[in-house]
C-alpha cells in the first residue's frame, strides 16, 4: 500500500504512518462531510467513484500490465451484474444471498474472459481490440433481446427490484442501524465499496510485484523476448484476461446490488471506453495513477451539471445540454492524452523523474519509448 | 425461393454500401496499418450534411437530381476536409508510436465526432426528404426499388473508378509503393505525407457518397449511425483481406449477403429462439471467425511473422 | 573432430523454406558438451534462421534438433527454454521499461512456479521463491559485471551493458546451451576482449555456447569448432584453423582470405 505515497514519505515510516492515519480518517469521514456540505447525491457519486476505481484497476491488469487493448471490458461487468440481478430479484423469484452471488458472478465473468481470450489472444493488438469490442456488443445485443421467446433478461426494460445486500438480518437498504446510529444506504454502500476497493488495490499491487506480474510487463514490452525467456505467452495473457474479467465481475455484482436495477443501457461500448479513459489518463500500468484517473473521471463529469446554469447566466439560454458534453470530453481527453502525455497524469515515479525538465535529453527518448506501454 | 432471392437482393444493396465504406478502412490500413476507427463517423457526417442541404433545398423548385447533386457537392468536400483534419490532428503526430497509440486516439476522434454531431443535429433521426419517386420493380418474385438499383450501380461505378485510380495513375502508384514499404517509397521520392493525406481524402469522399446512399436507402440518418456501419464495413475489409482493395469490395458484398440471409433465416435455424433483431451479431461473428481462422482474409496474403 | 561422447545438441538435416526460398538446406551439425561452437557465414546465409528454428520461433520444414538425444521438434519456444536452450538477439531485445534486475528476474520465469493465488495470498513458498529469484538475479548481474546498474531501466544502460544484461537474462533460465546472436556486434576492441573473457568464463562454468558472429578474430580466438553457412548450406566445419584454409569458405567470402 505504501506505493500509493510519494517516495520521500515512504522512506520515513513516521510520515508514512501519519499520512495513512490521516487518509484513513478522511476516507472514513468523507461521506458525512460530503453529505453535510454537498448533499446525498454526492455521497452516491463517491460510491460510484470507488466502483470505477475497482473496474479501472481490473482493466489496468489487461491494458496497463499486459498491454492488451480490451474494448469489451464492460461485458464482464455485465456478466457480474446480471448474475446478481437475475438470481436475487423477483424476476425469476430466486433470492440467493450476496455472498454466494458475488463469487459466482466473478467466476462466470472469469470464465467468459477465458472463453473469449483462448481463441483470440494470439491476434495482433489492434485486431484483438476490435474482437473484444465485438464481443462486448454481442453480449449487449443478447441482453437486449433475450426476453423472447423465453424471458431470460427482460430485454431493454432490464431487471428491477434487485435485493439489497444483507449481512445476516441487516440489509444495507434503506438504512443500517449501527450502535443506535442510522447509517443511510448510500453511506453503507460507500463503506462496503471502500473495503472492496482497498482489497482490489491490495490484490493489484501483489500481482504487479509477482512472477506473473513481471511476465505480463515482459509481454507488453517485447513479446518475442518474453517467449525466449520461457514465458508461455498464451497462458500468461489468458491469466491477465481472466484476472481483469474477475475484477469486472465483482464490480458488476456490487453495481447491481447498489443500483437495485440493471439494464443493457449500462453496458454499452461507451462504458468500456470510459473505463479505458480512466486507465490511459491516470497512467497505464501505474496503480496510483489509475486510481487517480478513475476518481477524476467519475467526479469531474458531475461538475458538468453546473454548466447548464452557467450557460443560462452567460448566454441567457442553455445552448448545449451539459450531459451531451460528457462523452465529448472523454473522447477529446483520449486524443489529447495520447498525443501530449501518453504516460498519463500520474506516471510511476521512475518515469516521472525521467520526465522532469532537469533531464532534457532523456525526455524525448522517454516520450518515444513510453508508447511501449501500449504496444 | 422468392424469400431467398429477396434476401439476396437486399444483401447485394447492403453489401454495396458496406463495400464503399470498407474501401476507406482498407486503403488506410494498407498504408498506415491503422484501423481508422473514425471512418464510420465520416460516413455519418456525409449523410447528415447531405440531409441538411436537402432540407434547405426541399422548398425550392429545383429538380430532384440537381438537389442531390448539390447535396453531394457539399457533403463530399465536407467529408474530405474532415478526413484530412483527422489524419493531421490525431494520427500524424503518432506515426512513429506503437500500433495501439493511434488506435486509442482513433477511438477518441470517433467519440468526439459522434458527440459533436449529436450537439449539432440533435438526438433524433433526420429524415430524407421525399424527393425521389420510388418505383418498385419485380424480379422473379422478389422486389427491388429504383433507389436500390441506383445504389448498386453507382457503387459499382465508383469502385471501378477507384481501381483505375489506384492501378493507372501516378498517385495510385505512389499509394501502392507507400503501402509496400514506406521508407523505400520515401527514398524513391514519393511524398509520403501527401500520399497519406490523399488516401484519407479519397476514402472520405467515398464515405460521403456512402453516407448519402445509406440515408437514401433507409430514408433517415442519425448521429450514431456511423458506429455500427463502420464496424461492419471494417469487418467486410477484414473478410476480404485488409489492405486489399478488390478484397474490400468482395468482403462488403459477402457480408451484406450473409447478413441478409442470416437475418432472414435465423428464426428457422434456431427454431424461433432467435429473431431477426440479431442481424447485427452476424457481422461480429464473421469478424471473430475470420480473425481467428484466417486473419489474412479471403484475398489477403498470409504474412509470415518475423522474429 | 567430432566429440567422442554423445553431443549436447544435434541438428539433423534441418531445412527451412519460406515459400520458394530455401533459407536453410539440409544443415547437420553436432555440438559437444562444454564446447564453444561458432556459426559463421556471409549475410543472408541463414544463421539467424538457424537460431529461430533451434529456439522454436520457426518450425523447421524438414529435419530436427536433438538436445541430449531428445527431439525438440514441435515444441513451443517456451518449452524449448525449459529444456535448457536460451538465446540472445542480434538486435538487443531487452524489456526496455523494466530495470536491469527485473529483466533478469523475468529470466527466472521458466525455473519458478508461483502463480496468481500464491502472489495474492503471499504464501511462504511464494515469498521464498521471490527472495531466491532476487538473489539469483543480483548474482547474475554481478557475474556479468553490471550489478551497480541493477535499478536502472534497461533502456538507459550503455550499449555494452545492454549486451551483458541480455546474457545475464539468458543465463537466468539455467541453460545447458546458450545461443548468442552476434554478441560482439557494435563493440570496440576493449569491449570485445572483455566479452571474450566473459564467454570463456561461462563455458568454464559448464554452459555450452553456440554463437553467430561476424567478428572473425573473436570467432577464431574463442571457438573450439566452427561451421560455415552459405546460401543456407553448411559448406564447412572444423577447427578455426581448418575452416580458415578451406577453399570453399574462401570463395564464399568473395575470394577474400580470412584474416
Amino acid at each position: 500500500m505504501s506505493a500509493l505515497l510519494p517516495r520521500r514519505w515512504r522512506s520515513d515510516p513516521r510520515f508514512a504512518w501519519a499520512a495513512f492515519a490521516a487518509l484513513g480518517v478522511l476516507l472514513a469521514a468523507l461521506p458525512f462531510i460530503v453529505d453535510a456540505g454537498m448533499g446525498r447525491s454526492w455521497v452516491r457519486i463517491l460510491a460510484f467513484a470507488l466502483l470505477y476505481v475497482m473496474l479501472a484497476l481490473g482493466l489496468n491488469i489487461v491494458v496497463g500490465f499486459a498491454g492488451l487493448l480490451d474494448l469489451g471490458y464492460v461485458a464482464f461487468y455485465a456478466v457480474g451484474a446480471y448474475v446478481y440481478a437475475l438470481l436475487a430479484s423477483p424476476h425469476f423469484g430466486i433470492h440467493l444471498p450476496f455472498w454466494v452471488l458475488l463469487p459466482l458472478g466473478a467466476l462466470l465473468a472469469c470464465t467468459a474472459g477465458v472463453v473469449l481470450g483462448a481463441p483470440t489472444l494470439r491476434l495482433r493488438g489492434d485486431y484483438l481490440a476490435i474482437v473484444t469490442l465485438g464481443f462486448g456488443e454481442i453480449v449487449r445485443i443478447f441482453l437486449n433481446n433475450l426476453n423472447a421467446p423465453i424471458n431470460l433478461t427482460n430485454g431493454p426494460q432490464g431487471v428491477n427490484l434487485i435485493d439489497p445486500i444483507r449481512f445476516g438480518d441487516t440489509a444495507l437498504h434503506p438504512a443500517v442501524d449501527l450502535f443506535g446510529v442510522s447509517l443511510p444506504a448510500t453511506h453503507a454502500h460507500y463503506y462496503l465499496f471502500l473495503a472492496f476497493t482497498l482489497l482490489t488495490v491490495f490484490v493489484a499491487l501483489r500481482l504487479q510485484r509477482s512472477r506473473i506480474g513481471r511476465a505480463w510487463v515482459a509481454i507488453r514490452e517485447d513479446e518475442i523476448a518474453a517467449v525466449a525467456m520461457g514465458i508461455d505467452t498464451r497462458n500468461v495473457k489468458l491469466l491477465a484476461f481472466a484476472m481483469g474479467a474477475t475484477f469486472g465481475g465483482v464490480g458488476g455484482g456490487l453495481f447491481a446490488a447498489f443500483q437495485g436495477f440493471v439494464s443493457p443501457e449500462s453496458f454499452t461500448l461507451m462504458e468500456s471506453i470510459m473505463i479505458l479513459c480512466m486507465v490511459v489518463l491516470g497512467g497505464m500500468g501505474h496503480i496510483p495513477g489509475v486510481i487517480l484517473g478513475a476518481l477524476l473521471l467519475t467526479v469531474l463529469p458531475e461538475l458538468l451539471r453546473y454548466v447548464g446554469p452557467l450557460q443560462e447566466a452567460v448566454l441567457g439560454r442553455v445552448a448545449v445540454d451539459p450531459s451531451d458534453l460528457r462523452m465529448l470530453l472523454f473522447g477529446s481527453a483520449l486524443v489529447v492524452a495520447m498525443i501530449f502525455r501518453p504516460e498519463g497524469l500520474w506516471p510511476s515515479p521512475q518515469r516521472a523523474r525521467e520526465l522532469s525538465p532537469d533531464n532534457p535529453d532523456e525526455t524525448r527518448q522517454e516520450q518515444e519509448s513510453l508508447f511501449d506501454a501500449t504496444r | 425461393m422468392d424469400i431467398f432471392l429477396q434476401q439476396l437482393l437486399n444483401g447485394l444493396v447492403l453489401g454495396s454500401l458496406y463495400a464503399l465504406v470498407a474501401l476507406g478502412y482498407t486503403m488506410v490500413y494498407g498504408i498506415l496499418e491503422l484501423i481508422n476507427f473514425a471512418h464510420g463517423e465520416v460516413v455519418m457526417i456525409g449523410a447528415m450534411v447531405a440531409l441538411t442541404v436537402l432540407g434547405v433545398l426541399a422548398g425550392t423548385p429545383l429538380p430532384p437530381a440537381a438537389m442531390l447533386a448539390i447535396a453531394a457537392a457539399v457533403a463530399i468536400p465536407a467529408c474530405m476536409a474532415t478526413g484530412f483534419t483527422i489524419e493531421r490532428v490525431a494520427y500524424r503526430p503518432l506515426r512513429r508510436a506503437p500500433r495501439l497509440a493511434p488506435l486509442i486516439t482513433a477511438i477518441g476522434v470517433s467519440i468526439v465526432l459522434q458527440n459533436v454531431a449529436m450537439i449539432v443535429w440533435g438526438r433524433q433521426y433526420v429524415s430524407f426528404p421525399p424527393l425521389i419517386d420510388v418505383h418498385i420493380h419485380e424480379v422473379a418474385g422478389a422486389t427491388i426499388t429504383n433507389v436500390q438499383i441506383a445504389i448498386v450501380a453507382l457503387a459499382a461505378l465508383i469502385m471501378a473508378g477507384l481501381l483505375l485510380l489506384v492501378r493507372r495513375t501516378r498517385l495510385g502508384r505512389a499509394m501502392r509503393a507507400t503501402a509496400q514499404n514506406r521508407e523505400v517509397a520515401e527514398l524513391m521520392g514519393v511524398d509520403v505525407n501527401r500520399v497519406i493525406s490523399a488516401t484519407f481524402v479519397i476514402g472520405s469522399a467515398l464515405a460521403a457518397v456512402a453516407g448519402m446512399m445509406v440515408a437514401a436507402y433507409y430514408g433517415l440518418a442519425h448521429y450514431a449511425m456511423g458506429f455500427m456501419l463502420g464496424l461492419k464495413a471494417f469487418t467486410a475489409a477484414v473478410l476480404g483481406g485488409i489492405g486489399n482493395i478488390p478484397g474490400a469490395m468482395l468482403g462488403g458484398l459477402l457480408l451484406g449477403i450473409i447478413e441478409s440471409l442470416g437475418a432472414g433465416y435465423i428464426g428457422d435455424l434456431t427454431g424461433g429462439f432467435l429473431g431477426s433483431h440479431y442481424q447485427d451479431i452476424f457481422a461480429f461473428l464473421v469478424l471473430i471467425l475470420v480473425l481467428v481462422f484466417r486473419p489474412s482474409g479471403l484475398l489477403g496474403e498470409r504474412i509470415a511473422d518475423r522474429a | 573432430m567430432p566429440p567422442a561422447e554423445a553431443p549436447l545438441l544435434e541438428a539433423r538435416g534441418v531445412s527451412k523454406r519460406f515459400g520458394g526460398l530455401a533459407a536453410l538446406a539440409d544443415v547437420s551439425l553436432a555440438i559437444g558438451r562444454g564446447e564453444i561452437y561458432g556459426l559463421i557465414g556471409p549475410n543472408g546465409a541463414g544463421k539467424t534462421t538457424f537460431f529461430n528454428c533451434l529456439t522454436g520461433l520457426y518450425q523447421a520444414t524438414e529435419g530436427a534438433f536433438l538436445l541430449g538425444g531428445a527431439r525438440l521438434a514441435g515444441l513451443k519456444p517456451h518449452a524449448i527454454v525449459a529444456r535448457g536452450i536460451a538465446r540472445t538477439f542480434q538486435n538487443i531485445r531487452l524489456f526496455a521499461n523494466m530495470t536491469a534486475l527485473e529483466n533478469v528476474m523475468v529470466g527466472r520465469h521458466a525455473r519458478t512456479r508461483s502463480g496468481v493465488l500464491g502472489a495474492i495470498l503471499g504464501t511462504a513458498a511464494t515469498r521464498a521463491e521471490e527472495r531466491d529469484t532476487v538473489e539469483r538475479a543480483r548474482a547474475l548481474l554481478a557475474y556479468v559485471g553490471i550489478e551497480p546498474r541493477a535499478h536502472d531501466l534497461a533502456k538507459h544502460l550503455p550499449y555494452g551493458d545492454q549486451r551483458r544484461l541480455e546474457i545475464a537474462r539468458a543465463l537466468a533460465t539455467e541453460p545447458q546451451l546458450l545461443a548468442l546472436d552476434e554478441p560482439a556486434a557494435g563493440m570496440n576492441a576493449t569491449e570485445t576482449a572483455a566479452l571474450k573473457a566473459l564467454l570463456e568464463r561461462i563455458r568454464h562454468d559448464g554452459v555450452t555456447l553456440l554463437l553467430i558472429e561476424h567478428d572473425v578474430a573473436l570467432v577464431m580466438g574463442l571457438c573450439d569448432r566452427v561451421a560455415v553457412l552459405d546460401y543456407g548450406r553448411r559448406i564447412a566445419e572444423g577447427t578455426p584453423a581448418q575452416v580458415r584454409t578451406d577453399p570453399q569458405v574462401i570463395t564464399a567470402y568473395l575470394g577474400g582470405a580470412l584474416p
